[in-house]
């Protein structure tokens, strides 16, 4: 019994081996579907049902199905174009200033039976061309600003902050004892807490004992003057951005290192016999090899930067004039402080929708970076 | 290649070197100084001497009136061991509970065969992409409405309505992470599966195979898996703020609220920072290779 009897024991062996898997897999695996299905999968959904509700987070009334209201009240935009107001003769009527002048925005968003479709709405910005002024309007100028500010910040953040990163990881990629002590400092923010920093660099960032602005006059001897880099709306955005990479960038460090650490020193060799300088040795062996590990960074960045929310939260409340306000710090504002979950969920859902956007360029990217 | 042409290389040599340390003791510079100003000040019991320092070198240096009583200060404002109580109870209560729920459902996800389990597993990996943000206000909704039994020797079984204010509703949401579960199964799927074989012909159950023979092999995955749960637990923010409403049960950085009202005193808040950071700075400093690999390996899912 050489022959046939081999391969009949090897089926034998695994059925023995496999036998009640079902039972163990279901029991095991149990705990975590349970909790995977009431905490992940339930809200996800409920997401999508409570943003076409009027569903407050605490309320004796069961939550009204409205359809799409919560998103038109969210997303709703028009444009309002303004001609100069004339008089009989057709010419401009001019105000004491000299300067034209239009019919206020409010005749149009306060006038429910002329114009239904700017009822309710405010101003968000205006373009004027020659005389036309033409208004945006919008029915959430909040969120609106909101949504702007998120992929400003993420617009700026990704290419610098992973920029910086690739220098830090350049910086300390070799395996020297002094090196490392680098890379550990490099990398302290990365274990802090945002709030712990947020509220460091607040008083950092403070117009009169802040030491941004003792560094910038010391530099300067004295010829700086005192910015309140939280407290002015043009400044706010860009300091919350400058403290954002202080924290992330040792953790794009690491990752850029260990794209680093994958490319072959023999390449790096073959380019110095072909007396590549240090520049030259980057273009063509470097940053190829770094193709993956880079839409790995763009992607990483991105979504964590759409999530802003906890710096906003402590260093500025949204402010000033809503200049720091970002979707998720919205979604929290409307969901969680108003109460009003129908409109916090639709901002959740939007936010989703963003993200998902994001994640299937990266699915694109990395396709075609695989060939 | 000449002599002269050969020292002028060495010379740019020296000169990218130079610059390259310059450029690196700079930028340690600019990553350490936040923390190093907090760590000082907190000893600085004089707020106005502490406040004039900062537009010189001073604000790093251990001069002036130095003391304690700032960390005094803390204890009188804040219930600071409370918090820092309520912090480790939920963050090492989701560390094991995560331990163990994540690396069960990795085992079984990884090492037996049954029906539905490649079902499962694309569900949970493809819960990866769902930031917390997207859910934490549909999640708050859902844990008000949950129902949770207790016993007590008094009054015997009790039934409660809503989760609000509690431990668990700190702990067991965070407990299943998709990411650990994706750590586990990568790791078991590396062990030779020779070994649950012999064990299962010599008649031993699944969860003995588990217990004894799998765990104890997996002490580096563990490590990254606790350390990974541990971080953000101890930072976590955004959902406590939301679903704890006493000092008695909220952990240390919602904590950090209490110094924003009335009188703000910034050397009790250095020493607030400092007492809930420098802990964790420490086990970082310690355990630096731990602490690098884990994080790198969330880092290369792609």
């Amino acid at each position: 019994m050489s022959a046939p009897a081999a391969p009949a024991r090897a089926p034998r062996t695994a059925a023995v081996a496999h036998r009640g898997d079902a039972k163990w897999g279901w029991l095991m695996a149990g705990p975590a579907i349970v909790l995977v299905i009431t905490f992940l999968i339930a809200p996800f959904v409920m997401a999508f049902w409570l943003s076409l509700t009027n569903a407050r987070l605490i309320s004796p009334n069961a939550p009204e199905f409205t359809g799409a209201d919560n998103f038109t009240r969210l997303l709703g935009v028009q444009l309002l174009t303004l001609d100069p107001e004339r008089d009989a003769a057709g010419a401009i009527v001019l105000d004491e200033a000299g300067a034209p002048s239009y019919p206020s925005i409010r005749s149009f968003t306060r006038n429910k039976e002329t114009f239904p479709q700017y009822a309710g709405m405010q101003e968000w910005f205006t373009v004027g061309l020659g005389d036309t002024r033409h208004v945006v309007l919008a029915s959430d100028t909040v969120f609106m600003k909101s949504l702007v500010n998120t992929i400003a910040f993420a617009i700026v953040i990704v290419p610098l902050q992973s920029a910086f990163g690739l220098l830090l990881a350049l910086l300390v990629n070799r395996r020297t004892r002094g090196v490392n002590a680098f890379r550990t400092i490099y990398f302290i923010p990365v274990v802090m807490s945002m709030v712990v920093i947020s509220i460091l660099w607040k008083f950092l960032y403070s117009p009169n004992e802040g030491m941004v602005n003792s560094f910038f006059s010391a530099i300067t001897l004295g010829a700086f003057q005192s910015v309140d880099w939280l407290g002015n709306p043009t400044t706010a955005l860009p300091a919350v951005m400058f403290m954002s990479m202080w924290q992330a960038v040792g953790f794009h460090m690491i990752i850029w290192l260990s794209g680093l650490q994958t490319i072959p020193p023999e390449l790096y060799e073959a380019a110095g016999l072909d007396g590549a300088g240090r520049v030259a040795a980057f273009r063509n062996v470097t940053w190829p090899g770094l193709r993956n590990t880079s839409v790995f960074i763009l992607i990483t960045i991105t979504i964590a930067a759409f999530g802003l929310f906890t710096q906003i939260d402590v260093m500025t409340r949204g402010g000033p004039l809503d200049a720091t306000s970002t979707v998720v710090y919205q979604a929290v504002q409307q969901g969680f402080r108003t109460q009003d979950m129908g409109y916090g969920a639709a901002i959740s859902v939007v936010f989703f929708v963003l993200v998902l956007i994001v994640a299937l360029i990266q699915r694109r990217l990395t396709r075609e970076a695989r060939g | 290649m000449s002599r002269m042409q050969r020292r002028v290389q060495q010379g740019d040599e020296r000169v990218f070197l130079s610059l390259r340390a310059v450029l690196m003791i700079g930028l340690a510079i600019l990553f350490l100084f936040p923390i190093v100003f907090m760590f000082v000040a907190s000893f600085k019991t004089d707020e106005t001497e502490l406040l004039t320092s900062v537009r010189s070198v001073e604000a790093f240096l251990p001069v002036g009136q130095l003391g304690l009583e700032n960390y005094q200060g803390v204890f009188d404002r804040v219930p600071a061991p409370q918090f820092i109580f309520n912090s480790l109870i939920t963050t090492f209560a989701t560390v094991i509970l995560g331990l163990i729920v994540n690396s069960m459902a990795g085992f079984a996800l990884s090492r037996l065969h049954w029906r539905g389990r490649d079902g499962v597993l694309t569900v949970i990996i493809a819960t990866l992409i769902v930031p917390f943000e997207t859910i934490a206000i549909p999640l708050l909704f859902v844990v008000i409405r949950l129902p949770w039994i207790w016993f007590s020797p008094e009054t015997g079984l009790q039934l409660e309505w809503g989760w609000l204010n509690t431990y668990h509703v700190q702990v067991l949401p965070f407990v299943v992470n998709a990411f650990s579960i994706f750590l586990f199964v990568q790791y078991f799927k590396s062990l030779p599966i020779d070994f649950d074989e012999a064990a299962r012909v010599d008649g031993a159950s699944w969860f003995a195979i588990y217990r004894r023979v799998i765990l104890p092999l997996s002490g580096p995955v563990i490590a990254t898996v606790a350390i990974l749960t541990f971080l953000p637990m101890w930072n976590a923010y955004l959902w406590p703020l939301m679903v704890t409403q006493t000092e008695a049960i909220r952990p240390v950085m919602v904590g950090l609220q209490y110094f924003f009202q009335l009188n703000v005193a910034w050397g009790e808040i250095m020493a607030y920072l400092s007492l809930i950071t420098v802990p964790v700075l420490v086990l970082f400093l310690l355990l630096q290779r731990a602490f690098v690999e884990s994080i790198a390996a969330s880092g290369v899912k792609g």
